[in-house]
This record gives C-alpha cells, structure tokens and sequence, in this order.
C-alpha cells in the first residue's frame, strides 16, 4: 500500500507548499506549523512503510534484488512517437520521460534520511524561526525543496531527475536569499543559482549524450544497457557524458572549482544550511554519480577525474576551514570538504562507502548546523567565534550533541563518522592495486585538519573565556525544546548510523553496503567482464588479506583525529579577548591565504565575472562584454559607418557629376552656348516692322543694282 | 494733240514707278497701319499698271512672237492681283481690329511683342 502509492511522498510537501502559496499569508503560525510539518511526518512515516515494504518485496524470490518501478504516465513525448530523434546508430527512437518512480536501496537510503532529517529541521524551524517574519513563507519554501528533493531521489528517469535538480535549486536560492532585505543574502543567492546553471549546463548535456547514445534516458533501461557489454571500457562517448554530468554534481555538490556558492550559502537561515546545504541537497551530485555508477564504471577517466577533484576539494576546503572565524562558516567549507570524500569514494570505485558517508554526514552535519543555530539563537544572532567563548554549561544539550558530532565528524570510534570516513580510505588505499594511494595521503591529511577545524570550533564557541558583549552575555539562554529535540535525535544517530556498516574487519558485517549491493554490485562484474579481473581481484585479495593493513590504518586516522584534536586543545583551551591563531603565529601569509579562501573569489572576479581590472585589461563576462561592446562599437558599427561614409561620398560625387558634368556641360552647356551665340544674332531683331521692310527694300534694291550693274 | 501727245508704254512705266516709290516710301515712314495697308495697296496697283502696261505692249507685237489680240496675260494677272489686293486688305484689316483690341493702338511701332 505505501509503495504502490509512493508519488504521494513527494505530494504531500507539495500539498504544504501550495497551501502556504495561496492562502499562507492569512494562516497562524500554530497552523502553519501543523500543515508543513505534518506533510514531512506523514511523509516520512510513508517513506519508512514504502521502504520497509520494498524490502519484503525485493526479498521475494521473483523481485529478488529487483528494483521497484511505478510509471503514472508519460509526461514528457508520447507513445505515437511525434518526438523522435535518432540515436548515434541511426535508430529512431521516441523521445520518453515518465512521471515515473524508482525504489531501489539506493533511492531508499536518500528517501529516508531526506524525509527524517528534514523532518527533524522542520521541528526545529518552529523554535528557530518563531520570532522571525515570513513564517509561511519559509515553510513553504521549506516544504516546496522537500517535494523537489524528493522528486530528484524517487524519479525513475534523468529528466524527471533534473526536474527535481533543478527545482532544489530554485529553493536554495530563495530560502538563501530569505532575509532579501539584506544585500548580501541576495548576492548570496544569485550567486548559488548562477553557478549551480552551469553545473546544470553540464548535466543537461550529459543528459542529452544519454539519450543519444543509449536511446533512452530511463535509469532502468541505461543501466541495463550499459550492463550489456556492448560498449568498451573508456568508450569516449560515454566518458564525455559522465564528465558533463560530473560538471553538473560539481556545481550541486559545491565540488572544485564550483565550490564557491556553498560558503556564501550561509546567508540563509540556519535551518537552510543544515537541510539544504549540508544534509540533503548538496549530496544530490553524489546521488547522481552513484545512480550512474553502471556509467561511470565504462568510463574510467571520468571515474579518476571525479576521484582527483574530490580529493582535492576535500583538502582544499578543509584547509580554508581551518582559520574562519564565522561559525557557520567553517562548518559550510567542513561540508564541501566531506562532500569531496564522498566523490572521492564514488571516483575510487567504493559506491557504497560514497553513499554511506552521505548517510552518516546527514545527520552529524545536520546536527552541528542546528547546534550552530542553536548557538546563534543563544547568542542573539552574532555568528563570530571571536565573539563567543564558555558556553559549554550556559546551553549544556547544544554543547553536548554538539560535541557528539563533532566526535563523529573527527572520526573517533565508535561514531558515525569513523566508519564511513574510514571505508573510504581504505577503499581509497586498497583500490585498484593501490593506484589512488597518493590520494590516500591526501584524505588522511584532511582527516587530521577536520579534527582541528571542528575541535577548534568546539573550543572557541563552548569553552574558554566568555567574549561576548555584556548585553549579549546577560541572554543567553538554551533553546526551546522544539529545538533541542531534533538535536538529541540527531545525535542519536550520529552515535549509531555508522553502526550499519560496522566492517567485516572490526568483526562486523557492514549490512550497510550489503544492502546497496544490488545497486552496485554488477558493476564489479561488469569490470571483471571487461577485462581488469585481474586489477579487481588484486584488490579484494588485498582487502581479504590484509585486515591487519585495515586496522592500521584505522589506527592511524584515530591517532591523526587526536593529533588534530590536541592541536586545537593546545591553542584554545584558554581562548580569551584577542586570542592567538597558532597558523597566524607560525606563517602569516599562509594564514592570510588561507583567511582569504586562496583569493578564489577574488581571482573568478578578475577571471569570469569580470568586475575587477587587471591593469586596464578587464576579463571574464564584464571583459567579454567589453570586448563584445567595443566590437560592436568599432567593428560593426564602424563597417555599417564606413559602408554609410562610402554611400554618401559616392552620393556626393555623383551629385556633383549629375550637377556639373551632366547638367552643366551635357545639358545647360549647349543651351548657354545657343545662348552666346544668340547675341549678335539677336542684334538684328529690334522689332520695327518698317526697318524691316526697310532692310529688305535696300536689299531688293541692291540685289536690283547689282544684276542691272555687274 | 493726240497724235502729238503719244502715251507710250515708258509713260506707264514711270508711272507705275512713281506709284510704287510712293507705296515703298509710305510702307516704310507712316506709322498708322492703316496707311501702311493703303501704301501696300498703292504699291500692287503700280504693280497691276505695269502688268497692263506690258500686256498692252504685247498686243502691239506680232502674234509669232506670242502677241496679238489674245496676248492678255498681263490684263488677266491683274485682275488676280486686285482680288489679291482685297483679300490681303480684309486680312490686314482683320489684323489690324484685332491688334487694336489689345493694344488700343495701330501704330506699327508698337508691334513688337515678338521682339526677343
């Protein structure tokens, strides 16, 4: 019953939003709170019937491992085929996209955690936002992302799919830019939906590869395809597609180089940055990838690319994390630097441990961006670590689920964080014979910086010297329960999620990846068939055989989360006015690079957008503009003047020509000449009659005389 | 005195002349176009004397030379130059009326409308 009614999932916020579009304004906030959160409740009650349904219908021996598919109709084409294209074999083929839904584990995993922690936000959102104008508005914002997110998790096809992408990306810009009278939040915004277009540019295009190569763009049927074997391993079309659609989880994902709307994302309310931007939306480029890991597995240039920029992304981030001083701040560059593990394992090949990280981050990162709300609410809006300090007894249950996330962000056992991030090094160290090992190195170096990033903000806001304004000090005051509720929830879970993939080395047996395995699972097959049995067998015999290699380098990660830890403890243990950054201390320009962000944002706007100068040389889309105005200017401009210029220089001379040449001398010239030559004629015409009678008398007489005469 | 007297044709013929000069003279002094017009006419009737004077002469000569009684040429000439002469004065008169319509004028030395 709840999977055969799965579209209602996504229904129900849709439901809530359109009810806060049309009639919001005139609700209370009592029932706004009851429409929107009761649609993500009983959404998520759906959510957990439809799942646990899928599984008894998926263990049956006929579905076995089979995903479920529910198609309402076809929304996009028709069946009597007016939309047909060829695909690259010549084939026509009717262009198709179903209003169709897809439960599979994977699909599963992002359906629950999406539904229980955005139903979790969305109680704490009645605390939070209780004295905040355009209650209805953010909830219906709230409950219009949870409907377009969930259309991305549960549609059976990639069109249907970038509906929902690009429908969560509507919402984050408006809920970024929800404060709108506050420039800087509508900066904010535009800039996260500027750039997640061209993310989207590439998924489109991606997209339109599919569909031309494979002739269908139905997960099913392209996986199934892909599945074939009728494509060799690095097929260059498939390649191109999987690096577009990779440009697109890029920019959804905040992955380098298009990182840079997700730390000015923070703008927004911080219930948006913990459901948006760093529980839920930002891992829809993970989902991506992974529901197109029968691609990507064709495609292994894309699969080192996607691996390189995650790893980088991850060290990258982090180590800007490491000295910003807004607290929402560094937990928005520690998300862009998990969410670079989480591609790091897809690149590596560990799908599963990908997505697993996902699950485990959903809730330690939700709960650290709540905590930091709750910190902010306390501390009456201020958001500079500088500003805070021992808070650690005035709001004890955001101090400690606060500290409990940070444990699972670090890394320590037995939290969330240690097993997922764990399986990804060690997928990352063991993988393909241990090609990706120097990217081990990397990740590792990044474990250590997230323990110092998140210990030192631990430090700064809960512990040492109180910093804060006296007037702000005298209000501080634990949160209501509506939002500390969510919070003890959320580190419940992030104590035990990562207790589902507990490894078969630690004595576990990581149902977590054995319930993804249907999903990712002929992949491993597809590789063997495709010839690299041999790289895949030296790497499942490594990981067989080598459990001690396993625990020593969880061991190392331990110890590296401690060293980091330390580090923070040893620098702000005793944080008063006007501390000491230990980074400042050692290399000042390193810390004011890294302070800076590495100038990123600086050097896009000399290099894209343009609005500064370099020199006098302007680059970018203003350069490019420039360039475009002075050809139109100049060039264009200056050939329709020139071609004007010729006409009427040509009209001028011919003028004169007409005037001169052809009227004076062709036509008045022999008029005025008849004329000239009038004048002694004319001499003889003076107009009496009698002379002339005269005239010709003497010259009858003359005439007479001369014949008489001569 | 008759006998004595002998009209001959020179007689005629210094008379004609003395017509014509006096017609030729008219034409060319009198400014009245109507003088004008009764000089023109002085000057075909010399013309017509002449025409009958030499027609005259030419009946005194032998008919072998084309004389003789019905040597009358000249006489018959004349009678077409008298109807000429009527017909170039009603034609000159009816120039003359519509000259003076326009001009309230016949002075010959006001027709000059033509002149460049």
């Amino acid at each position: 019953m709840f999977l055969s009614h799965i579209w209602l999932i996504p229904l129900l916020p849709a439901f809530g939003a359109a009810i806060m579009f049309f009639f919001g304004r005139r609700l209370q906030k009592g029932t706004v709170s009851a429409v929107c959160v009761g649609a993500i409740v009983l959404a998520f009650i759906m959510a957990c019937g439809a799942v646990s349904q899928y599984s008894d219908w998926s263990s049956a021996p006929e579905n076995f491992h089979k995903p479920y598919q529910t198609i309402l109709y076809t929304w996009l084409g028709t069946d009597t085929g007016h939309m047909t294209y060829a695909t690259h074999d010549g084939t026509p083929t009717a262009f198709q996209a179903d209003a169709g839904f897809l439960l599979d584990p994977l699909s599963s995993i992002w359906l629950l955690f999406v539904t229980g922690v955005g139903m979790l936000i969305h109680i704490y959102s009645i605390g939070y936002m209780a004295h905040e104008g355009g209650y209805f508005r953010f909830f219906g914002y709230l409950n219009l992302f949870m409907f377009s997110m969930l259309t991305l998790i549960l549609a059976n096809n990639y069109v249907l799919m970038f509906v929902g992408w690009e429908g969560v990306g509507l919402c984050s810009y408006l809920l970024i830019g929800f404060y709108f009278h506050r420039k800087s939040a509508t900066d904010a915004g535009n800039k996260a939906f500027i750039v997640n277009r061209i993310g989207d540019a590439g998924f489109l295009l991606g997209m339109f590869f599919i569909a031309w190569y494979f002739g269908s763009l139905r997960f099913t049927e392209v996986t199934h395809i892909a599945h074939s074997g009728r494509f060799v391993i690095g097929d260059p079309i498939i390649t191109a597609a999987t690096l577009l659609l990779f440009v697109g989880a890029c920019g959804k994902s905040a992955q380098l180089p298009l990182y840079v709307w997700l730390p000015d994302a923070m703008e927004g309310p911080t219930p948006v940055s913990a459901l948006i931007h760093a529980a839920t939306m930002v891992t829809a480029g993970v989902y991506m990838v992974a529901r197109s890991n029968a691609l990507f597995v064709l495609a292994p240039t894309s699969m080192k690319t996607v691996a390189i920029v995650g790893a980088l992304t991850a060290i990258f981030a982090a180590s800007i994390g490491l000295v910003q001083n807004d607290i929402k701040r560094v937990l928005a560059y520690s998300t862009v630097s998990q969410l670079g593990y989480m591609f790091l394992a897809l690149g590596v090949g560990a799908f599963a441990a990908g997505v697993f990280h996902v699950f485990t981050h959903a809730f330690f990162k939700a709960l650290l961006f709540l905590g930091a709300g709750s910190v902010i609410h306390a501390m009456s809006g201020e958001q500079d670590m500088r500003n805070m300090g021992d808070l650690g007894h005035r709001i004890p249950i955001t101090h400690g689920t606060m500290f409990i996330a940070t444990l699972a962000i670090a890394g320590i056992f037995p939290f969330a964080g240690f097993f997922s991030k764990d399986a990804i090094l060690w997928e990352t160290w063991s993988r393909e014979a241990g090609a990706y090992r120097v990217l081990w190195y990397v990740g590792y170096a990044t474990a250590l910086m997230t323990a110092f990033y998140m210990s030192r903000l631990m430090y700064l806001t809960f512990h040492g010297h109180p910093r804060m304004r006296h007037d702000a000090e005298h209000h501080i005051h634990e949160s209501p329960v509506s939002m500390t509720a969510p919070l003890v929830v959320l580190a419940i879970c992030a104590v035990f999620a990562g207790w589902l993939g507990w490894p078969h080395s630690l004595g576990g047996s990581d149902r977590f990846t054995a319930f993804l395995e249907p999903v990712f699972a002929r992949e491993a097959n597809v590789l063997q068939e495709q010839g690299r049995a041999g790289q895949l067998a030296a790497g499942e015999e490594e990981e067989q055989h080598n459990t001690g290699t396993e625990w020593l380098l969880m061991g190392l990660s331990l110890a590296a989360a401690g060293v980091g830890w330390g580090m923070a403890w040893r620098s702000y243990r005793h944080a008063d006015k006007g501390y000491a950054e230990p980074i400042a201390a050692v290399a000042p320009p390193v810390y004011n690079t890294l302070l800076n962000k590495y100038y990123v944002d600086e050097g896009y706007d000399y290099v894209f957008t343009g609005r500064r100068k370099l020199g006098d040389v302007r680059l970018g889309v203003l350069g490019l503009g420039e360039v475009s105005a002075w050809f139109d200017t100049n060039v264009v401009d200056g050939a329709v003047n020139a071609a004007g210029w010729i006409t009427r220089l040509t009209a001028t001379f011919s003028s004169w020509w007409d005037k001169w040449i052809i009227d004076g001398i062709g036509v008045n010239g022999p008029a005025i000449l008849a004329r000239m030559l009038s004048y002694p004629a004319r001499l003889f015409e003076w107009g009496l009659v009698q002379w002339y009678a005269l005239v010709m008398t003497a010259g009858l007489v003359g005439f007479v005389f001369y014949y008489v005469y001569h | 005195m008759g006998a004595m007297f002998h009209i001959s044709t020179l007689h005629y013929l210094v008379l004609g002349a003395a017509l014509f000069l006096l017609g030729v003279i008219g034409v060319l002094t009198r400014r009245n176009v109507v003088i004008v017009l009764m000089s023109i006419e002085l000057i075909l009737n010399a013309v017509n004397l002449n025409l009958v004077a030499f027609s005259h002469y030419w009946q005194g000569m032998p008919a072998r030379l084309g004389g003789g009684a019905q040597a009358l040429h000249g006489q018959v000439f004349s009678i077409f130059v008298i109807t000429d002469a009527a017909a170039e004065a009603a034609v000159g008169l009816g120039i003359l009326i519509a000259f003076f319509r326009n001009k309230e004028t016949v002075n010959v030395d006001e027709v000059n409308l033509l002149k460049w």
